[in-house]
């Protein structure tokens, strides 16, 4: 003992001095998180330069708060790896870029579902819906729970609305204009053939315009619209869920991304 | 007359949920309210009660420990322990046969995070709690600090549970492994754990010996450590002060290594460091022999929180996260094994010269057996952190099989270990009510462990492989719904793993329940049963 602890008898101080023993500790354990966190948030790479990301409409949003509500992310990832199984089976490996309006990030742990990154647009909203109610009359060896329950709820605007204006807070860019046309847009996305009528809507072409294009209205996005769960009588948690999901992994247009310039 | 004012503190916090309950924004929210305006109301009530009882007890000496509030935790530990299985019995069953999920409620997705709470967070939370009263004032030689502050960190921590839990149940959450609950609850867990931090440190700090005890590092550093990591993965913005919803500062890839920087070193500090200083206290007390390495001590300590923290990226391996920053988690995962290994050494070498105490004592027996997983699970956990290891086990269930070789068998059989150790101590009983049945607990609960983690290992390389597959013309051999059939008896099988442990459990609190009224059972004693040799004639 006697020889130990003249070895370490600059330790003895420590462990007499309870404010150094704290101080010391905690200083330890900052380093790793300051090294290896701070500078994602200024390094300019670190999010990929693409085009056509834009906020979540409402009604997206909507169905993304549902998403996270419900636990999705314990049993779906959202994040593609740059594997040959992986972009085959689910599409171009995931971005940063794509992630970078995602509060909570929801790229998930585990695959006890299949990946849901780019999921959108793979099936129908009809499938959607049925797969929903009931996966496993869609998928006989699906393990996943019934979310029937979803279409028996109605949005709130309101809700939705202070939910929107939430994420503009957290800094996800939404206009003043998007802000204060929350409620309407929410509805006009879930209208019924919607943007494929003959005759012009003006609300949802105020809308599309609003997600999808610039000031001088060239487009610069996409927005997929129209009754999501097939019930155009009501605006429910259903159609906000694959809203979301038909979203998922769509925006970015690889055509114009470099990814030797976004090497990193 | 203190309970008296808590009573009327309690009926006071009650009003303002009840208010919570009137106004909230959302039907959540107003759910979510009623449930703690209930559980504060049984809570004043109860206070009530109390002070009516106890009008003319006499007062507590003040210069003896402060041993009701573990006697407390020792029972809340063991009660959601048992929780926690319970409701982990529950969700593998789920998985195995998905329509026994009943949505809303009690849905997979919303059960899950009950499950991983209730056993990192109830269970382990309340070990650490109430072992970390008990250790500091008897290496300190002094009452815990601050009175009645210690009461309000236990009963305090068991409403940050029960908020946290019953707001999973009705989608209350942040969308964060392992740091679901959402704004309000972060909150109140933020008030308790500054409580825990000055019961803490106060005691260290009127302590009658020269020297800070080992076990005193771990536990002060996994405090303040779990502090930091908690104020700041939840650094988020409420809707509103009557909104359940949140949104957090970070977004993406940022918030991606923040959460697992986090997620991480929950393990790394709550589920490592405070057990290893649990351990520092109980092996050598259980074995009765010193610590084997004062030096070895000090460097695992200093190296094991400096690493751990760096360790986070290996959760984001080839994913839109920066290569370095991945290859940075790596290296510092890799260098952990030391550190951790350090840890498992001292810890077994304390046996020397009493090894032969196992034959006798299986609460000795727990103890090895949860540093011997200790050291499993650290040696994996390195060998998954490999990218290459990692391409094929991330997203598989052997993560799964790793997470519960390392709480099922490192922390629960610590716990358990302590729990045997302290529930005759702090009752003032000679013994156990029985060691037969604490050596019962200890064969279901390993066996429990390896069958489980052997299910998910099989099953987990299985279901990595068949994703990976391609047949010669250069396909993908599996569709994903097969490979999901697949996984079906396994499924099955970690269930009857699952119950082994949770059967163990309950082996346990009807044992320590026993102890508690002072029974002893009639049995052999351990070891006695091998017939005497005879000498050859």
């Amino acid at each position: 003992m006697s020889n130990e602890t003249q070895a370490f008898g600059f330790h003895s101080k420590i462990e007499r001095n309870v404010t150094l023993l704290m101080v010391l500790s905690l200083l330890v354990v900052t380093i790793g998180g300051i090294v290896e966190i701070g500078p994602l948030f200024w390094l300019q790479n670190t999010i990929e330069n693409v085009k056509g990301m834009r906020p979540y409409t409402p009604l997206e949003l909507a169905g993304r708060d549902i998403y996270v509500r419900e636990g999705c992310y314990l049993c779906h990832s959202q994040m593609i790896r740059p594997f040959r199984d992986e972009v085959e089976r689910y599409g171009h490996y995931s971005l940063a870029a794509e992630s970078q309006y995602d509060h909570p990030f929801q790229w998930g742990s585990k695959r006890t579902g299949p990946d849901l990154a780019r999921v959108g647009g793979r099936y129908s909203n009809e499938w959607h819906v049925q797969h929903l109610n009931n996966p496993r009359s869609v998928v006989p060896e699906s393990i996943m729970p019934r979310y029937a329950f979803l279409s028996d709820n109605e949005l709130d605007p309101k809700i939705v609305a202070s939910h929107v204006a939430g994420n503009r807070t957290v800094g996800v860019p939404y206009t003043d204009d998007m802000i204060a046309n929350v409620e309407a847009d929410l509805k006009v996305q879930a209208l019924p053939d919607a943007g494929t009528l003959d005759k012009p809507d003006k609300d949802h072409e105020a809308f599309v315009a609003r997600y999808a294009m610039d000031k001088d209205k060239k487009v610069i996005s996409k927005v997929a619209s129209g009754d999501f769960d097939g019930d155009p009588a009501r605006l429910t948690e259903m159609d906000a869920l694959i809203a979301y999901l038909q979203v998922l992994g769509t925006l970015v247009d690889f055509q114009a991304y470099d990814p030797v310039q976004n090497q990193r | 007359m203190k309970y008296a004012s808590s009573a009327i503190a309690v009926a006071v916090a009650a009003f303002l949920a009840l208010m919570g309950a009137a106004l909230g924004q959302d039907p959540q929210f107003r759910a979510h309210f009623w449930i703690i305006f209930a559980t504060l109301l049984i809570g004043s009530a109860l206070l009530w009660r109390k002070a009516y009882s106890s009008r003319g007890a006499p007062a507590e000496d003040p210069s003896a420990y402060m041993d009701e509030v573990i006697r407390y935790g020792v029972i809340a530990t063991a009660f959601w322990g048992i929780v926690g299985f319970l409701v982990g019995v529950v969700v593998a069953t789920q998985l195995a046969w998905p329509d026994l999920s009943w949505g809303p409620y009690l849905n997979f997705g919303r059960l899950r995070p009950l499950h991983t709470s209730a056993v990192i967070f109830a269970f382990g939370g309340n070990a650490l709690i109430c072992t970390s009263f008990y250790v500091v004032q008897r290496t300190c030689r002094a009452r815990l600090f601050g009175g009645i502050l210690s009461w309000f960190v236990f009963w305090g921590y068991q409403l940050f549970i029960v908020m946290a839990a019953t707001g999973y149940l009705l989608g209350i959450t942040q969308g964060r492994e392992y740091a679901e609950p959402e704004w309000y609850v972060d909150l109140w867990l933020t008030i308790v754990w500054v409580a825990y931090l000055i019961v803490f440190l106060g005691t260290l700090v009127k302590r009658k010996e020269p020297h800070i005890y080992v076990a005193n590092w771990f536990y002060l550093s996994f405090i303040v450590t779990v502090a930091m990591l908690h104020l700041v993965n939840n650094a988020a913005v409420p809707v509103s002060l009557l909104s359940s919803k949140s949104y957090g500062l970070y977004s993406g890839v940022q918030d991606a290594l923040v959460q697992w920087w986090y997620g991480h070193n929950a393990v790394g500090f709550f589920l490592t460091a405070g057990f290893l200083g649990m351990m520092y206290y109980f092996v050598p007390k259980q074995a009765n022999r010193p610590v084997y390495s004062y030096r070895l001590s000090i460097v695992h300590f200093w190296a094991l929180i400096f690493m751990y923290i760096w360790a986070g990226p290996h959760h984001l391996h080839y994913t839109a996260l920066p290569d370095w920053a991945q290859t940075l988690g790596m290296v510092f995962s890799v260098m952990l094994w030391m550190p951790s290994w350090g840890g498992m050494i001292n810890g077994l070498m304390t046996l020397s010269g009493a090894w032969d105490k196992l034959r006798t004592d299986p609460v000795l027996r727990m103890f090895v057996m949860s540093l011997a997983f200790y050291g499993m699970s650290t040696f994996e956990g390195p060998m998954m952190s490999v990218k290459s290891v990692n391409a094929l086990s991330h997203y598989t269930d052997w993560t799964i099989g790793h997470v519960h070789s390392g709480a099922l068998g490192w922390v629960g059989m610590v716990t358990f270990g302590a729990l045997y150790h302290l529930t005759p101590k702090l009752w003032n009983r000679k013994q156990l009510y029985s060691l037969r049945l604490v050596n019962w607990h200890f064969w279901l609960a390993t066996l429990g462990i390896v069958l489980y983690a052997a299910v998910m290992w099989v099953s987990g390389i299985m279901q990595g492989l068949m994703w990976r597959e391609y047949d010669e013309h250069g396909f993908l051999v599996y569709s994903f719904a097969e490979t999901v059939a697949a996984m079906h008896p396994y499924y099955v099988l970690r269930i009857l793993g699952g119950l082994l442990y949770l059967v163990g459990g309950l082996v346990m609190a009807y044992n320590l329940y026993r102890t508690i009224r002072g029974d002893l059972r009639e049995e052999v004693p351990m070891g006695a049963e091998a017939p005497a040799l005879q000498p050859a004639e």
